[in-house]
């Protein structure tokens, strides 16, 4: 018994991910974590797509499943699993019961080496990011599949789209990639990296976030990679591959149920992904912003109460509709639901004012509002770009951001060049 | 971390790989062969991170599950598949055949007896924190002419396909 819990409190004061310490107990731990986060963040993401999209088109969105429709996701989720699971008479068995999962393993996976912190990641690779990039990649063959065995038209067209889309993003988001990585090899010791952490770490050494790097090398790099990663995860106004108007829903067309949630699931935990990709290669991963203009200790403990203030400003707001609820009885649940639901994030932010607490959190909180940050941007997207033509979107794949991926590449590398071998000797 | 269980995940994925490998010849619908050679490239890759080497394990997953496999099956779907079903699958030259089984099983056989003397037996140095550097360094080093050699012969390849493709350039 003394053993397990030696094992178990060996990791608490390493300074390593579970996965490189080796510890079984933690690496299962952290997989849970990042699979229950992943899932509440879709869950979260269900209804703020709603609810943002339907501000930004003057309506009101879920309104009626828990106090402002909170509970809606839930709802939904529950209609899906209790769907009939229909299965096109005509279809490849094995191929349609397969796709689906292809998918959503392609999806998470990828989640392995997202690091959240310095510690937080599942396990640190040698080749983080070629792996996410790779991984990411597998997910084109589930909706190939997808598109292929539902032995349908409107499918086997999106899945056709869908897969010339990835193939030809991929290689611009690839360029952009290569460019922000040459960066990570402008240190002392002259070697890159392709880990994950490896790569905030020289953000930090080089006291700068790659967007600002080269201005405005790093910042075009940057421009390719969130555009590509739109066009990756087929999202408006790249969503050919599921265009409603042509094609009633592309390669799920003839999903349901859980199947098709399993798709939905996928889309965007894929999209969490690519924003993390974003987050750890351009945005300083879990740093905090202003490292160099605001430091000193009293900076950082000023950005140490950040993350609990943003909890308690959600519970303020929480209790601001609280008060502002109808006062009908039949109101009575929502506004005791929307009550507790505050008292919930404010005792979370709290918990976040503890040091111990938040000097363990904070740089989850940084990553994840990031993330967050594009998460907010693919809904804008969606309620402000119209649809692309597909002839459109190849030809500012392969005309306008594969030759500026290249050419911002060159560009770095002769930058870098210069700077290690005239500027600073 | 040092590896766990290796003599169970190498059976197991080069049981995989088999059992893929001979599905890709067996399965009469291209498409669930093609699925095949899937996961037998995948299982590959697995075997690659095993040997310690991370970065011709992610190459693999990126370039022969991700890419080349895509476009694999890109062309199958538009092949009819009701035709290829109905051609025949195997060309039965048994003399042939009978001879290379014999000729790989006694190469196989020969390495499993003999493989002690033949190979030296020694451990590699885990080199996986580095290994990526250590390629890096090696192509654009060492072996710069043919890598760039190679790099030229691809890039002729893709001029190539294009004036192929396109009718009017």
């Amino acid at each position: 018994m003394g053993q397990i819990i030696q094992y178990i409190e060996s990791y608490l004061s390493s300074d390593k991910t579970p996965g490189a310490a080796g510890n079984m107990f933690w690496v299962l731990v952290y997989i849970m974590l990042v699979f229950t986060g992943l899932s509440v963040a879709v869950i979260a993401m269900n209804w703020l797509e709603r609810k943002i999209l339907a501000h930004m088109q003057v309506r009101l969105g879920p309104m009626r499943v828990g106090p402002h429709g909170l509970l809606q996701p839930i709802a939904d989720a529950i209609k899906l699993l209790l769907k009939e699971d229909i299965m096109p008479a005509e279809a490849d068995g094995l191929i349609f019961w397969v796709a689906p999962f292809v998918v959503v393993l392609a999806a998470f996976t990828v989640f392995v080496v997202v690091p959240f912190g310095p510690t937080h990641a599942i396990t640190d690779m040698n080749i983080g990011i070629l792996f996410m990039l790779g991984v990411s990649s597998l997910s084109v063959l589930g909706i190939v599949m997808a598109g292929w065995a539902s032995n349908s038209h409107y499918p086997l067209i999106g899945a056709l789209r869908s897969s010339a889309q990835m193939v030809s993003y991929e290689v611009a988001m690839g360029l952009a990639v290569v460019s922000a990585i040459l960066m990570t090899s402008l240190n002392a010791t002259g070697t890159g990296t392709l880990s994950m952490i490896g790569i905030v770490q020289a953000q930090q050494a080089q006291g700068e976030w790659f967007i600002f790097k080269f201005f405005p090398l790093g910042l075009i790099a940057f421009f390719i990679f969130a555009v590509a990663m739109v066009a990756e995860t087929n999202r408006a106004p790249f969503d050919l591959a599921e265009a409603e108007s042509e094609l009633t829903a592309g390669f799920h067309t003839e999903y349901s149920g859980f199947r098709w949630s399993l798709f939905f699931l996928a889309e965007y935990s894929a999209m969490i992904a690519v924003s993390s990709i974003a987050v750890t290669l351009w945005l300083g991963g879990w740093l905090r912003p202003f490292p160099n203009l605001l430091s000193g200790s009293t900076w950082d403990l000023t950005f140490s109460l950040i993350p609990g203030v943003t909890f308690l400003f959600f519970a303020a707001m929480c209790f601001y509709n609280t008060v502002r609820m109808p006062k009908h009885p039949l109101f009575r649940i929502q506004t005791i639901g929307l009550a507790g639901f505050g008292v919930v994030l404010g005792l979370i932010g709290l918990l976040l004012f503890v040091p111990a607490v938040s000097v363990r959190v904070q740089d989850i909180f940084w990553f994840a509002s990031k993330v967050a940050g594009f998460m907010y941007l693919y809904i804008w997207y969606r309620g402000t770009f119209p649809r692309y033509r597909f002839d459109q979107l190849m030809q500012m794949g392969w005309k306008v951001l594969l030759p500026m991926g290249l050419g911002v590449l060159i560009l770095t590398a002769g930058v870098a060049l210069l700077q290690e071998k005239i500027w600073h000797p | 971390m040092a590896p766990v269980a290796t003599p169970f995940f190498f059976y197991v994925l080069s049981g995989i790989m088999l059992i893929g490998g001979i599905l890709v010849i067996t399965r009469k619908n291209p498409v669930h062969s093609a699925v095949a050679l899937i996961l037998t490239l995948l299982a590959q890759a697995s075997i690659y991170l095993m040997l310690y080497a991370p970065f011709v394990a992610g190459v693999q997953i990126i370039l022969y599950a991700g890419g080349i496999m895509v476009l694999f099956l890109f062309v199958i779907m538009l092949v009819s598949i009701d035709r290829s079903i109905r051609e025949r699958q195997f060309n039965s030259q048994r003399v042939v055949g009978i001879i290379a089984a014999t000729a790989l099983g006694g190469l196989f056989i020969a390495v499993y007896t003999k493989g002690k003397d033949i190979f030296p037996d020694h451990v590699l140095p885990i080199v996986e924190n580095d290994n990526t550097q250590k390629i890096a360094t090696m192509l654009y080093g060492q072996y710069m002419f043919a890598f760039e050699i190679a790099s030229l012969l691809l890039l002729v390849a893709i001029i190539g396909a294009v004036v192929m493709a396109k009718k009017r350039i």
